[in-house]
């Protein structure tokens, strides 16, 4: 009887049956978290795109200088930066399609039933709850020419994996494929289980071929889920640091957030820094765009 | 109970007034996370127990100290009260009033006597010859050599590196031995290397370590007074230098392109490398047996000569400031004062740190007191130093930039690379308005 009586009450009174008013509820929680967010994310957003236009560094006590564009036009000039830009694009591509490829791969083998299912999936979910710093050292082991495990399994000699300027990015990107896999297989694994058995048997039933199979029903009811991990982990890999920081020191490992990091806080070239973080903001704003547009695509499909 | 209450008042009277000066009598000294800041909290240890005033070295990983001091001191924090930095750092960090001006004090007690004469010019000095001083020289450092002794006294190997050679086998006297010997003890496949060498372009690593070639042939890397680089930093004998480094790198271990203080010393703890470079400081481990099994065959050498008889060393080391932010100047000032005394660097040089007072360095005492403090006090004497402009870590960055692709993968030449450092160094000069 009670349980009518709520539900026949407007919002207004359920809440001020609880005790928190519309009005309590946007103080105590509404204002702080619209404050929180204008001071820890708004306010530094601004105020650093205003030192974009500034040559303000901030290991001298010399007050900010207006140049204009002058730092974004010094950046996109810079062949060294779009160097770093063409590095961190190349480690997208081949981490997160490693990822796809071998996320979605492993899905595909666990999505039917076998023995110790359960235990398996999460075994394989490990890598991605150890720390980036914690994988990059281990791999740098095993990496390591003299003692590594990889070259020692693969008959590889000393082969130089992280020293190797050719490779060097290659290694980082499959350290990266080997921890981030899971996630996607995470997420494909919920979609392949989402897709109705009617219409594997109906395809059984016509006669369909595997391929067909996949490439008809299978790939694109995923497809959605599949967009999203996409985006997820190109978001990621578009902002990597730590992996190839702590892997290698290559110049064609310097994806373009340890350029940032180098350029803020090792030379202290504040304003010219913040004018980069402007540019990489912009870049990953178009590129999430591209990404959600054709997301939106796939869903309406 | 008005007693017990103005008893009650009278103690946290008393508490307060107990409490106040007790604060101020505590200092914080702030040094990268290495076995010399260690020794300076023994000595400081000594300082407290005479004077009453706690004195903490706190420190930091190495990849970290540069940035998390100058993020201290662009706050204007006051958590350090002195800093031990880095000697590249003096001209940022005094342009910007990060440090307080020790000229009276040196002055005072004629430090420029007292200390060896290039550890006041490259950690205390800025501008070079304006006579302003900025820290009190605290642990001088510079890059030496460590070998495998058992190795080059076999007697085998000697006869075999006469027979091919022509000259007896013995720590080298210039860089041209110095190849020589590696390329004869680099066998990869009995897992033996021929040298370890600074590789790491992190920071100052690769630089640090080219730096002994370029100054050893003859080479600079600029006119610090007038910040001209074009047909300096890319003159013949730099090109030369380069060249050697770079065939030195083709006789080092396998993956060693990221190889620093860490990795040079693990060259010869595990029978890695004939011959490895690094600075002193990290000397101490490898005559301790706990940390370097081959301690009883590690003999150590100073920089060798470049072709023309020309013999330097990349200086390391750091000297002592006090933070401008400090609330405890005057304290600070009294330790300095402790710091300089001569006893004070004895037993500083006791304690396992490189004191730069020149009185102990010349001691026989000292001299014989480890294996190597002979070649380090031979080396202080003959050290260069990279820009200590304030705009010293982009120069940094750009040289590492320019140098590191030739050195480890061979991209390019020697004399590409140097070309397009020194248009990179005059771009960020004239940036900067120096010229």
């Amino acid at each position: 009887m009670a349980t009518v009586v709520m539900t026949s009450l407007d919002s207004k009174s359920r809440a001020a049956s609880r005790g928190l008013s519309d009005i309590k509820i946007r103080n105590l929680f509404i204002i702080p978290t619209i404050l929180f967010l204008i001071v820890f994310n708004i306010f530094p957003l601004i105020y650093s795109l205003g030192y974009s236009f500034t040559d303000f560094r901030a290991s001298t006590n010399a007050p900010a200088t207006f140049v204009g564009l002058q730092n974004y036009r010094e950046l996109l000039n810079d062949p060294f930066i779009w160097a770093n830009f063409a590095i961190t694009a190349k480690y997208v591509i081949v981490s997160v399609t490693g990822q796809v490829v071998v996320g979605f791969g492993t899905a595909m083998l666990l999505n039917r039933e076998i023995p110790y299912k359960g235990l398996i999936t999460t075994l394989l979910l490990l890598p991605m709850m150890l720390s980036m710093a914690v994988v990059g050292l281990f791999w740098k082991l095993l990496y390591d020419p003299s003692f590594g495990i990889i070259n020692y399994a693969l008959g590889l000699g000393s082969f130089e994996w992280l020293a190797n300027p050719d490779m060097a990015l290659y290694a980082v990107a499959i350290t990266d494929i080997w921890m981030w896999s899971p996630f996607v297989m995470l997420l494909s694994l919920a979609g392949l289980s989402a897709v109705p058995r009617h219409l594997y048997e109906a395809a059984a039933i016509d006669r369909a071929g595997p391929f067909y199979t996949f490439f008809r029903i299978t790939l694109p009811l995923v497809a959605p889920i599949l967009m999203i991990a996409i985006i997820f982990r190109t978001m990621e890999a578009f902002k990597t640091f730590d992996l190839a920081y702590i892997l290698t020191s290559q110049p064609t490992t310097e994806v373009i957030s340890i350029r940032l990091y180098k350029m803020a806080f090792q030379e202290w070239q504040t304003g010219r820094s913040c004018a980069l973080a402007y540019i990489v903001l912009i870049m990953v704003l178009a590129i999430t765009n591209i990404y959600v547009k054709y997301l939106n695509r796939v869903k309406e499909r | 109970m008005r007693k017990t209450v103005a008893g009650l008042m009278a103690g946290i009277g008393f508490m307060f007034a107990c409490g106040t000066p007790a604060q101020s009598q505590e200092l914080t000294i702030f040094w990268a996370e290495w076995d010399p800041a260690n020794y300076l909290q023994e000595l400081v240890n000594e300082y407290e127990a005479e004077t009453g005033v706690k004195v903490t070295v706190e420190t930091t990983p190495w990849a970290d100290f540069q940035t998390k001091a100058f993020t201290e001191f662009n706050a204007k924090g006051s958590a350090y009260d002195m800093v031990v930095g880095d000697s590249q750092w003096i001209g940022a960090a005094s342009e910007a009033g990060h440090y307080v001006d020790l000229t009276e004090f040196f002055n005072k007690h004629k430090l420029s006597e007292v200390m060896a004469p290039a550890t006041v010019k490259y950690y205390s000095e800025y501008p070079a010859n304006s006579g302003k001083y900025w820290s009190i020289p605290a642990e001088g450092d510079a890059v030496g050599w460590s070998y495998r002794k058992d190795w080059f006294e076999d007697p085998k190997e000697m006869e075999a590196f006469k027979a091919k050679y022509g000259y007896d086998l013995a720590p080298p006297k210039d860089w041209k031995q110095l190849r020589d010997i590696a390329e004869f003890f680099h066998r990869p496949d009995q897992k033996r290397y021929g040298i370890a060498i600074y590789t790491d372009n992190s920071y100052d690593g690769l630089v640090m370590g080219v730096e002994n070639a370029i100054f050893s042939f003859g080479g600079e890397l600029g006119d610090y007074s007038t910040y001209k680089v074009d047909g300096i930093i890319n003159s013949e004998k730099n090109v030369k230098a380069l060249e050697t480094y770079r065939e030195l790198y083709g006789f080092t271990p396998p993956g060693w392109a990221k190889s620093f203080f860490v990795e040079n010393n693990q060259a010869i703890t595990e029978n890695l490398a004939a011959m490895s470079m690094n600075y002193f400081a990290f000397f101490p481990a490898l005559v301790n047996e706990a940390s370097n099994p081959n301690a009883k065959v590690t003999g150590f050498f100073a920089n060798p000569a470049g072709p023309d008889g020309d013999q330097y060393a990349a200086l390391g080391g750091q000297g002592i400031s006090i933070v401008s932010y400090s609330e405890n100047k005057e304290e600070a000032m009294k330790f300095l004062e402790w710091f300089i005394k001569d006893e004070t660097q004895k037993r500083w040089a006791e304690l396992g740190g490189y004191t730069a007072s020149a009185k102990v360095l010349e001691s026989e005492e000292f001299q014989n007191a480890t294996p190597y403090n002979k070649a380090f006090y031979e080396t202080m004497f003959k050290v260069k130093d990279f820009w200590a402009t304030p705009e010293y870590a982009e120069l940094l960055i750009q040289m590492n930039q320019r140098i590191y692709p030739y050195v480890t993968a061979g991209q390019g030449t020697a004399k590409e690379a140097l070309d397009a450092l020194a248009k990179d160094w005059n771009a960020t000069f004239k940036k900067y308005g120096r010229h």
